[in-house]
């Protein structure tokens, strides 16, 4: 298949700790197309993280390498070519929201103007409009999240990376920024890879999960998300939905040779 | 607006209680003739408060200027010796606490000689800084005194500087990371903001350290104009007037805690953090 060049190919990428002797991930190979989301979803200690983060040249792969936009992961980081959000907002607490968001424009030397006024539009893109001389420890944490996420997006990056964005989050905030995270991603047309443990998440949000293994980390399958987009809450009641929950159910369990047990995708939600 | 009316309540029953527990004591020392070796309670060794207030509107020597506008003067002499070292006091130590912080190797090698350098006695330095500066460079004497201050004032705030600065968040540092921060912008944007409130707590310190350091400096280097050429005036004449020598420790008292305002009022406007973040 000759689609469009992957945004990042991560090329049998293995990862070991402690001189060798933890290995976090072993022979990791997976592409990332163009207006992809794609989760990866995996057990505590799967290495899903350790994953996100040699994609970002945050830390380094033992063997193997990483492509991001046809550059090395080192040269794509240099030349920003992403964006990261963590399981924390990781505002600067001295900060205010705008001063927060226009963070990464004042590395990459935009003038005050200019700054300003794309503060003004991320602000808009995750409403927050008016909140933008708050501090962070005035915001809840899901407002504090969706600054998080307009800093991220705030130098228009094709890649955004997100480390378990909403992992701290009630399920009633995370449910409702999923909805807007899908929307951000429609209008901005970026690449997303996600890291998340939550089946249901995964499955809302993704156009492909990989499936991942416990320790040593492997990718143990991937499955396409055939939902129709624009998805809403109405989606995650879909009859699909529930069989793509199960899908991915199963492949954490250690694939589908283990029938299903009886109860239903609810519990997942 | 209550609980300002609260703040300066609770203040002056601080002070009523403490006036009450000095005079209280002497009233009781007094009456039963309390001995400690030879120490005794009279208005020598422990004067009425009031006596020791009233001293300072006294005048210092025959047909002289009160004594209050004398250690007025005495005050805003030591301020300067103090404000002129900690200024180089913060300066220095944040300097040598931002190398220290980015090599290691030097950590390893100048932290000890920096620790031992607060175990040498103030008194033991201040003679050779005065020599040295007054004596071959010709500096004024205040300088020299500043120079014994920020001797003392360096200190907190170098050891503040290094933990100050490893306490940013390591999630913060990955982000800095991507967006290929310069070592300098790391430090300007995340890491000195992050360690703002471990500088001030250093400042509090230093700034206190700053009015002993300039009145001890003052000894060795024969100033006569600061609070310390008073305290050591007064000491000369300690059985004739003894209430002179507290009003000078009280004007010396005063002076410490309006410098330890200056750097909270300062605080207050420069940290902008969590209110529970704020010592």
């Amino acid at each position: 298949m000759s689609g469009p060049e992957p945004v990042v190919s991560i090329r049998t990428v293995s990862k070991s700790f402690v001189q060798g002797q933890v290995q976090a991930l072993q022979e990791i190979d997976l592409e990332i197309r163009p207006r992809e989301f794609v989760s990866l979803i995996g057990p505590s200690g799967c290495g899903k993280s350790t994953l996100l983060r040699i994609v970002g040249d945050l830390i380094q792969p033992t063997q193997g390498d990483v492509v991001v936009n046809g550059k090395t992961a080192q040269q794509a980081r240099r030349d920003r070519d992403y964006g990261i959000v963590f399981q924390d907002a990781v505002l600067y607490d001295w900060r205010t929201v705008a001063k927060n968001i226009s963070l990464p424009l004042e590395m990459a030397k935009w003038d005050r103007a200019k700054r300003q006024a794309r503060v003004g539009e991320m602000l808009e893109l995750v409403e927050l409009t008016g909140f933008e001389d708050r501090y962070p420890w005035q915001l809840s944490g899901g407002m504090q999240q969706r600054v998080s996420i307009a800093r991220a997006l705030s130098f228009s990056p094709e890649l955004l990376l997100m480390d378990e964005p909403f992992g701290a989050l009630d399920e009633m905030t995370r449910e409702r920024l999923n909805g807007e995270l899908l929307r951000i991603w429609d209008d901005t047309g970026s690449t997303v890879v996600f890291v998340t443990h939550s089946i249901a998440e995964a499955v809302f949000l993704s156009t492909r999960v990989a499936v991942m293994s416990p320790r040593p980390g492997r990718i143990a399958q991937v499955i396409d998300i055939d939902l129709p987009h624009p998805r809403t809450q109405a989606t995650r009641e879909e009859p699909r939905f529930f069989e793509l929950v199960t899908e991915v159910r199963e492949a954490l369990h250690g694939g589908s040779a283990r029938p299903a047990p009886a109860r239903t995708a609810e519990a997942d939600r | 607006m209550s609980s300002l009316a609260r703040r300066i309540g609770s203040f002056l029953l601080v002070l009523v209680g403490l006036v009450l527990l000095w005079e209280g004591f002497k009233w009781v020392a007094e009456a039963t003739e309390l001995r400690l070796g030879t120490f005794t309670v009279n208005d020598t060794t422990f004067p009425h408060l009031y006596d020791i207030v009233g001293q300072l509107f006294e005048p210092s020597r025959r047909n002289g200027p009160m004594l209050i506008e004398v250690l007025w003067d005495s005050a805003l002499f030591t301020a300067k010796e103090a404000v002129a070292g900690f200024l180089l006091g913060a300066v220095v130590g944040l300097a040598i606490g931002i190398v220290l912080h980015h090599s290691r190797l030097l950590q390893r090698g100048f932290l000890p000689y920096i620790v031992a350098s607060q175990t040498v006695p103030i008194l033991a330095i201040a003679p050779m800084v005065v020599v040295y500066l007054g004596g071959e460079l010709q500096a004024p004497g205040w300088v020299s005194v500043a120079v014994i201050a920020a001797y003392l004032t360096f200190f907190p705030v170098t050891v503040n500087t290094l933990r100050g600065l490893a306490s940013a968040d390591p999630r913060a540092l990955e982000l800095m990371r991507s967006y290929a921060a310069s070592p300098f912008e790391v430090l300007w944007k995340l890491k000195l903001p992050a360690s703002l409130p471990y500088l001030f707590a250093a400042f509090k310190i230093s700034a206190t350290a700053s009015v002993v350091g300039a009145m001890i400096g003052e000894l060795p280097s024969s100033i006569q104009d600061g609070l310390g050429g008073a305290i050591l005036n007064f000491n000369q004449y300690y059985l004739s007037s003894p209430e002179s020598l507290w009003a000078t420790n009280l004007i010396a008292a005063l002076l410490g805690i309006s410098f330890f305002l200056v750097i909270l009022l300062v605080e207050r406007l420069v940290v902008r953090r969590a209110p529970e973040h704020i010592a």
